[in-house]
């Protein structure tokens, strides 16, 4: 990777795009452009991106964007890849993009059946843990804890985020892997990887979503660093369903789940108890996942 | 000419075969099954030439239909009462996008409770998404049909809904003429249409647009749905001359001097047409098309057989109202100097039409007490 291949004209996404400040999920698009270059075709579901590709004949991408409605994401991308084979076009990478509530909730039989069926294409979920683009209700992807527009102060959500990487895993898939806004050369190694690799890939961003999280917009990377950080969301890949390898272990940066929690007003309500909590969780959670690691005979 | 003893469904999913599709996305559900067979089958053999594909669900069927038919390729679906109710999101999209899809829909009773029989209200409920729609009367029309749904919507750029009765015509085995696939598909040609997602070329595709440009765009659709009747009779023609049949939006059989005529479409149609001899003073009119609703066709044809009245089969009810078609033709003769007396023969929940629903309703003639609106059975 030379420093010139991020020069402005090798971006595939323009600016004047109709995100928020600090949004990540524009920055994942930005990223997931560059690194697979141009002949990709784009399905995208009903999300914020909806917005953000701007009002057409405007686009805010240089490559095909196919809008689609709200639970239909992982059948359409069946439909564009075998519809593009149709046609000859064996060579062009098909991503379906889709928001938390397209992939967690509204979206998942489709995203199950397209996965089952090992459809050859890319399905790239930018999770900002809510219903953003409608005004941050809550979804099965926001986090035990936080506050959203359906559970208002002092109500917060309860129960689990839905763990979507050990659903995808279990439908033995040949690739999947979470990836963070703060490690792009990671984000961006994954995606060419998965580019590389034939049937369904299933890649995971978490996205800091400022208005909905309640954070300046200048802190996204910082969030997105701290999550990695605090054992929230590590960095792992998974292949054939089976075999499960860390990309980054948080040994040195370890922080406590305090610090990510404060600094995001949507857990202001969350007393020290239940930081305690949820500090626990995220250890088990952690030991599950390493757990995974070293049965699949990975080393560190 | 090579006749096969062959069912409605058989003849739906050969007629996909012949015509040539890229991919077959489907969701089987009762009584549209054997069309999702009968194409398994021919990829088993190897002579789909497309793509199966078995989704999860019918609103995956449909989505699945839409990203291919974006490509470019050439697709086809069929469903049945409760699928087509799932897909009803999908099904506004497709036309919303100018998506020339083709789909059959095997009537049956929409629930609760769980009904099979054929009620039309599943795809009359979808009157108004942009979808064209033709009812078929039997396996001959189904196969003619789904190969001229295809040119139709390609010419036209707006989704097909072929549509006919479950078992009296899905399961009902008629020999019916099967041209050979390469005589077919020289007619049919390959897809003629432009591909929307095409690679290298930057789009914004059915992106978030304004009220106003939703304007433009259903009024374009609209503008070019009011042009099929015309296409179809193209086409008919064209395929008169290759096949030596043609079809028309609306048929009618009228006997000298009758004044009443029964309106009915899908499989009632034939059901009336075997009666007629016995039903003295009464013709026939087969609505074929019913989206969009050729409502001048019936009216030239009201005018110059000067009916009196109309008894309208409607295997269907829409609750609050009456019969579909009854709706329609009432609305569409609505401008005539001489309007007819319209009675709506409601035969909601797919019941079957005998021979004395239909003498029964005929009894009645205009200046009797009328009752607008009668029911095949009487309330127990």
């Amino acid at each position: 990777m030379k420093i010139t291949d991020y020069s402005i004209e090798n971006e595939l996404m323009y600016s004047g795009h109709n995100a928020c400040p600090g949004c990540g999920g524009a920055l994942t698009v930005r990223y997931l452009t560059r690194a697979l270059g141009p002949n990709m075709a784009l399905a995208i579901t009903a999300s914020c991106w909806s917005i953000i590709a701007g009002a057409p004949p405007l686009t805010a991408l240089k490559c095909p964007i196919l809008h689609c409605p709200f639970p239909s994401a992982g059948a359409v991308g069946s439909g564009l890849r075998r519809g593009l084979n149709a046609k000859g076009h064996y060579d062009t990478t098909v991503v379906v993009l889709a928001g938390d509530g397209g992939t967690f909730d509204i979206g998942l039989q489709a995203l199950s059946g397209a996965a089952q069926r090992n459809e050859d294409y890319i399905f790239i979920c930018y999770d900002n843990e809510a219903y953003m683009n409608t005004g941050m209700q809550t979804s099965s992807a926001t986090p035990f804890g936080a506050r959203t527009s359906t559970r208002p102060y002092p109500l917060f959500k309860h129960g689990q985020k839905k763990d979507i990487m050990r659903i995808m895993a279990a439908h033995g898939i040949p690739y999947a892997a979470t990836a963070s806004l703060a490690f792009p050369q990671d984000m961006e190694n994954k995606l060419k990887k998965a580019q590389g690799i034939k049937g369904f890939r299933f890649m995971h961003v978490l996205s800091p979503c400022p208005p909905g999280w309640g954070t300046d917009s200048s802190e996204t990377i910082h969030l997105s660093r701290l999550a990695v950080f605090t054992n929230f969301y590590p960095l792992y890949e998974i292949i054939n369903g089976e075999q499960w390898q860390m990309t980054y272990y948080p040994e040195k940066t370890r922080t406590p789940l305090k610090e990510y929690l404060e600094a995001q007003r949507r857990f202001r309500q969350v007393d020290e108890m239940t930081i305690e909590a949820l500090q626990e969780e995220v250890d088990r959670d952690w030991e599950g996942l390493l757990k995974r690691v070293n049965s699949s005979g990975e080393t560190k | 000419m090579p006749y096969e003893l062959i069912s409605g469904c058989q003849a739906a999913a050969i007629a996909v075969q012949r015509a040539g599709v890229d991919l077959v996305a489907a969701y089987p559900i009762t009584p549209q099954t054997a069309i999702v067979e009968t194409l398994a089958n021919f990829e088993a053999k190897g002579e789909l030439g497309g793509e199966f594909v078995s989704v999860e669900s019918e609103y995956s069927a449909l989505s699945c239909c839409n990203g291919a038919v974006a490509a470019g390729a050439r697709v086809f679906t069929a469903t049945s009462s409760h699928g087509l109710a799932y897909m009803h999101e999908m099904i506004q999209w497709c036309s919303g996008a100018r998506f020339p899809i083709v789909m059959v829909n095997v009537n049956r009773a929409v629930g609760a409770p769980w009904v099979l029989d054929p009620d039309q209200g599943d795809s009359l409920s979808q009157r108004d998404t942009g979808w064209m729609q033709i009812y078929c009367a039997n396996a001959q029309e189904v196969f003619d049909t789904v190969l001229q749904a295809f040119m139709l919507s390609e010419e036209l750029l707006l989704p097909s809904l072929v549509v006919f009765d479950g078992f009296y015509i899905s399961h009902t085995y008629e020999p019916v003429d099967v041209p050979e696939v390469e005589k077919v598909r020289e007619f049919i040609g390959p897809p003629q249409f432009q591909a929307q997602v095409e690679p290298g070329v930057q789009a914004n595709l059915h992106g978030l647009s304004k009220g106003e440009t939703q304007l433009q765009l259903v009024r374009r659709r609209h503008e070019d749905m009011l042009r099929a009747p015309q296409v179809f009779t193209a086409i008919n023609e064209k395929f008169y001359r290759v096949f030596g049949r043609s079809y028309k939006t609306v048929d009618a059989t009228i006997p000298e001097g009758s004044k009443t005529a029964f309106l009915a479409a899908g499989s009632t149609a034939e059901t009336v047409k075997w009666f007629l001899p016995e039903l003295k003073g009464c013709g026939l009119i087969q609505l074929r098309m019913f989206r969009p609703f050729p409502g001048d066709e019936l009216g030239r044809i009201v005018e110059e057989q000067g009916l009196e009245r109309l008894i309208i089969v409607d295997r269907n009810c829409s609750t609050g109202t009456g019969g579909y078609f009854a709706q329609e033709v009432r609305a569409a003769l609505y401008g005539l100097t001489v309007r007819p007396v319209i009675q709506d023969l409601l035969l909601a929940g797919g019941i079957d039409l005998t021979k004395d629903i239909l003498a029964g309703a005929a009894e009645k003639s205009p200046g009797d007490k009328l009752v607008d609106q009668e029911w095949g059975v009487e309330l127990k």
